[in-house]
């Protein structure tokens, strides 16, 4: 009983011998979902290894990465959250994303324009403001000279969605690439272009790892460049 | 009965393994306190916001706590006293929420509750009432989660209760519901005490249920473990502060359930 009881506690130890190359931890701006793990089926085949993802709202990533989280690279879509985490591999930007409103499939409320999200008893949901995209969504209604009351303000863009989604809420503002990912399920309504704000998506490895940079060569590429731009990025 | 020597020693190993859970669970609490920027406190717990968030939090878990001894206390006595069929199995689902995830929980509401949900859609259509982003939204999924604390609690105490007492009350003519308030509530007060709290300690740190079906509205839906997760999204020793101040309500919360066991006799 004593030796079976030593021989399972030593065990984690054999697997600290071996070093686990063959993973590649990447934290990514929740919007980011769709393109990356894309990218990710052709990577993994061409480079033996696994990726795994990590996707939330960037700031919480940021604060999660300075606390010690395990990443090799970090996407985020803003540069300010990028720039508060510590030692980080020459950032560079490697896409754009603008906002657009989310309404559910039928529309209930009627939304038209950015003025409608102010009329009585339109339920909005937005990102917390210290969330990319709720610092982006505040802009917007700045430009606008708009003041809107959310019902709720989540804790990053996919959240946004899915109670746009669900019909819980009569609309959001979200990427214009979310909308795209979600197809039928919401409708985009435009913001005109002079009030709309955009913001710039950094990466950057975070450690001096072949497969780190490898990762961040392939998100900068032409390759990679198609795939953001399918999903309705824009690319510098 | 045999009489115990004064002080027994503790065997090594019970000792070795005692002192690991102590260190592990006490550890992470004085490294809050630790934490805390203790020049900063008094400005971050003024802030109008976390003001707004506490008495929120309080508020929503004394109504939830309020809800599930209302309709909780008659459960109980259901499933300690009933002999019907398929008491088990009622027993075991209204324990579910305590087991579910709570953002499962906040699932299930919404499906039921929500504007397109089950009962939702209806009350939406016919009242034009809709529960989700709403501080009752906030109740219920507290309620949702906790009352099943206090249920289990009640129920094992109305099952151990000393039906003798009760038959000579009704011989003497009290009438059933007599018999309940005046007999079975008052003995089981120790257990509804216990169960209250430990409803009351659940509610109020509810998290996943509560951001998922109420979302998250300073003022309206965001409460103090909401408020924690935002401000750990920017500012984690501001984080820290907030979680101190709710561990210390649980704390105290506790030392009070002692006092009042002991001030309860039989």
């Amino acid at each position: 009983m004593k030796r079976i009881a030593l021989a399972l506690l030593l065990m984690p130890l054999a697997a600290c011998g071996q070093d686990q190359p063959d993973t590649l931890t990447v934290f990514a701006a929740a919007s980011l979902q769709e393109t990356f793990t894309e990218l990710a089926e052709d990577f993994e085949k061409e480079h033996g290894v696994k990726v795994e993802f990590n996707f939330g709202p960037s700031s919480g990533l940021a604060e999660q990465i300075n606390a010690g989280a395990p990443a090799d690279v970090f996407a985020s879509a803003s540069v300010k959250t990028m720039d508060g985490v510590e030692d980080t591999q020459d950032p560079e930007t490697f896409a754009v994303n603008t906002m657009q409103i989310a309404v559910p499939a039928d529309n209930p409320a009627d939304i038209d324009s950015l003025d409608d999200l102010t009329k009585k008893g339109v339920k909005v949901a937005l990102c917390q403001a210290d969330v990319p995209c709720g610092t982006v969504a505040a802009e917007v209604f700045a430009n606008a000279k708009l003041t809107v009351t959310p019902v709720t303000e989540e804790t990053d863009v996919k959240a946004v969605l899915t109670k746009v989604q669900l019909g819980e809420v009569d609309a959001g503002i979200v990427y214009v690439t979310d909308v795209n990912a979600a197809g039928d399920k919401v409708v985009g309504v435009d913001i005109p272009a002079a009030v709309n704000a955009s913001t710039d998506y950094p990466i950057a490895a975070l450690d001096d790892n072949d497969l780190a940079r490898e990762w961040v060569e392939l998100v900068l590429s032409d390759e990679g460049r198609a795939v953001l731009d399918t999903h309705g990025f824009t690319t510098p | 009965m045999a009489s115990r020597p004064p002080r027994t020693r503790t065997p090594l190993p019970l000792a070795v393994a005692a002192a690991v859970a102590v260190a592990f669970l006490l550890l992470p609490l004085v490294s809050l306190v630790t934490r805390v920027p203790w020049a900063d406190v008094g400005t971050i717990l003024a802030s109008d916001e976390v003001g707004t968030a506490l008495k929120l939090s309080l508020l929503t878990s004394t109504l939830a706590t309020a809800i599930a001894i209302v309709l909780g206390v008659p459960l109980a006595w259901l499933l300690a006293r009933s002999n019907a069929r398929g008491i088990g199995l009622l027993r075991a689902l209204v324990m579910v929420p305590m087991v579910l995830p709570p953002v499962v929980g906040g699932v299930a509401l919404l499906s039921a509750f929500g504007r397109r949900g089950v009962l939702g859609q209806w009350l939406d259509d016919w009242f034009g009432v809709t529960i989700p982003f709403t501080t009752t939204a906030a109740v219920m999924a507290a309620t949702f989660v906790a009352m099943p604390f206090l249920i289990i609690t009640v129920e094992g105490a109305f099952r151990l209760a000393d039906q003798g007492l009760e038959e000579a009350a009704s011989t003497l003519g009290a009438s059933r519901m007599r018999v309940f308030r005046t007999i079975t509530l008052p003995l089981a007060r120790p257990a509804l005490i216990a169960g209250a709290v430990l409803c009351w300690a659940r509610a109020l740190g509810e998290f996943g249920a509560t951001i998922t079906f109420a979302g998250n509205a300073n003022g309206r839906t965001r409460t103090m473990p909401l408020e924690v997760y935002l401000a750990m999204e920017s500012d984690p020793d501001a984080a820290a502060t907030l979680a101190l101040l709710l561990l210390l309500i649980s704390v105290a919360v506790l030392l009070l359930l002692r006092r009042r066991w002991w001030t309860v006799g039989r």
